[in-house]
């Protein structure tokens, strides 16, 4: 399938892409790695009458370590994020999520900041972000403001990014030394997470010191299990001490039913992938 | 119309596109790169892969013009002459398709792979294959065939 036609800008800085995106009006699209966007297009869900590539904006791309944190252009690709050591390094939690994301092909073009943006509620990099208490820069014709993770994602493929605006940059604090396990349950390879757990952990001598859980596709954006994150804190990493705490890992979850499962299978499959997660981030 | 410069299988092309068209359709319509095919609506069967600066991509989820300045190998661009690229050497030996449409794709994902990791174990190549789709053989004597061409000396090759 085709899609409809547009007009297409190329823009080299961001000041460009911001002027081009409001001499358009509401009607222009941002393209990024375009492996959401281009099936949208082609299934005609979408038909913007301007469409706006942000490939050639060098200063959109690449890892930077920041002190405390690694800020990731928005223009970054899944697989120059697993390419990167500081981010092996610093974020085990992001390399494991995007491992799972697709295939190879569509790693090689897709953005952390496409995922972002488009925020997918089955999306394996707004949980994660979540977790990971990023910030995200965002960049309209008025300058940059930084927006935290849990007010970034706002609901069904909505974010704090206007129309006139860009993501621009991720900010993750540093999380080194933490553990880390991505648990994506799906039936058959490659395919959207029907519920993910992205869990981190820091822990000493098999005492669990501090915990961050995100879940993927059990709401609409993606939430935090902040009861479990809490009443993991100075246990054991055990099954039973993991289990436990697990349990009340889809307390505040307003999970979807598709034809994979309803509600009620997620909420009753998320405290197993939660505990999972934990307990293989705590390196059980 | 956009005009784009690109060149692929080595040629350099330059053409005026609309910029909605995609990829692989500029292969084929365009360049009458007719070997690499469209299997599905949904990005899903990796049956279009070919190489965008030496990196597998489904180029049915590119628009030509996001290839300007870029260059292309499709599956008509890896053999030199007559003598077959040794991945596809490996696909005939090991009997590694029956009706052939995901051929092109799992040959260039499988030299991407090969790229990567030139000696994959059995679960790296299901992984790195993990993106096309094939609806006859099974897999088995896909992976065999890549198993097969790691063996063999993967140098002269083009990327
Ligand atoms: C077959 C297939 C399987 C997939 N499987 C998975 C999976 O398992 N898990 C998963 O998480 N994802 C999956 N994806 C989606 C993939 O991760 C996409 O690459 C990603 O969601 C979008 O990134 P992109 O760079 O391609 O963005 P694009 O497609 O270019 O853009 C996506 C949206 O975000 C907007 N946008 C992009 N960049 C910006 C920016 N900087 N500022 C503001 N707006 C912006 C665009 O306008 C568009 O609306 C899959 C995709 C396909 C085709
Ligand atoms: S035709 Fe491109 S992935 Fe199926
Ligand atoms: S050989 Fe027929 S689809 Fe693979």
């Amino acid at each position: 399938m085709i899609p409809a036609q547009f007009d297409y800008a190329a823009p080299a800085t961001v000041e460009e892409a911001l002027s081009a995106l409001a001499s358009a009006g509401d009607d222009a699209k941002v393209i990024a790695g375009g492996q959401s966007l281009l099936p949208v297009l082609r299934m005609r869900l979408n038909a913007p009458s301007l469409v706006v590539d942000l490939s050639k904006i060098e200063s959109l791309r690449g890892v930077r370590d920041d002190g405390d944190a690694l800020v990731i252009g928005a223009m970054t690709t899944y697989q120059s994020i697993l390419d990167d050591a500081s981010v092996h390094e610093h974020l085990l939690l992001l390399v494991k999520a995007v491992e799972t994301i697709a295939d190879p092909q569509i790693r090689h073009r897709g953005t952390l900041g496409g995922a972002l943006a488009h925020a997918d509620p089955a999306g394996d990099v707004g949980a994660t972000a979540l977790a990971l208490g990023a910030q995200f820069e965002i960049t309209g014709s008025s300058g940059s403001r930084t927006v935290p993770a849990d007010e970034f994602f706002q609901g069904l493929f909505e974010t704090a990014v206007g129309e006139d605006e860009l993501l621009t940059s991720i900010r993750f604090p540093k999380h080194t030394g933490w553990g880390a396990h991505y648990e994506k349950f799906v039936r058959v390879s490659h395919q959207w997470s029907i519920v993910a757990v992205a869990a981190t952990v820091k822990a000493e001598g098999g005492t669990i010191q501090e915990a961050r859980i995100g879940l993927t596709n059990m709401g609409d954006r993606p939430l935090r299990a902040t009861s479990v994150e809490k009443a993991l804190v100075g246990q054991q990493a055990t099954e039973d001490a993991v289990r436990t705490a697990a349990a009340s890992a889809a307390e505040g979850t307003d999970p979807p039913s598709d034809l994979n499962g309803d509600a009620e299978y997620r909420r009753s499959i998320v405290p197993v992938l939660t505990r999972r997660a934990v307990l293989a981030a705590a390196g059980g | 119309m956009a005009r784009i410069s690109v060149k692929v299988d080595g040629a350099s092309y330059s053409d005026d596109v609309e910029p909605r068209m995609l990829l692989v359709h500029y292969l084929r319509e365009r360049l009458g790169k007719v070997g690499t095919v469209v299997g599905c609506d949904t990005s899903n069967c990796g049956a279009c892969t070919v190489h965008l600066d030496g990196r597998s991509v489904k180029s049915c989820n590119v628009l030509a013009v996001q290839a300007d300045g870029h260059e292309v190998t499709t599956i008509e661009g890896i053999s030199s002459g007559e003598e077959l690229h040794p991945v596809q050497e490996a696909f005939r030996e090991c009997h590694a398709l029956q009706c052939g449409y995901c051929t092109p794709g799992m040959i260039m994902q499988a030299i991407d792979l090969l790229n990567e990791n030139p000696s994959p174990s059995e679960e790296g190549i299901r992984h790195g294959l993990e993106g096309n789709l094939c609806r006859c053989t099974g897999y088995h004597n896909i992976v065999k065939a890549v198993q097969k061409a790691a063996g063999s000396d993967l140098e002269g090759a083009q990327q």
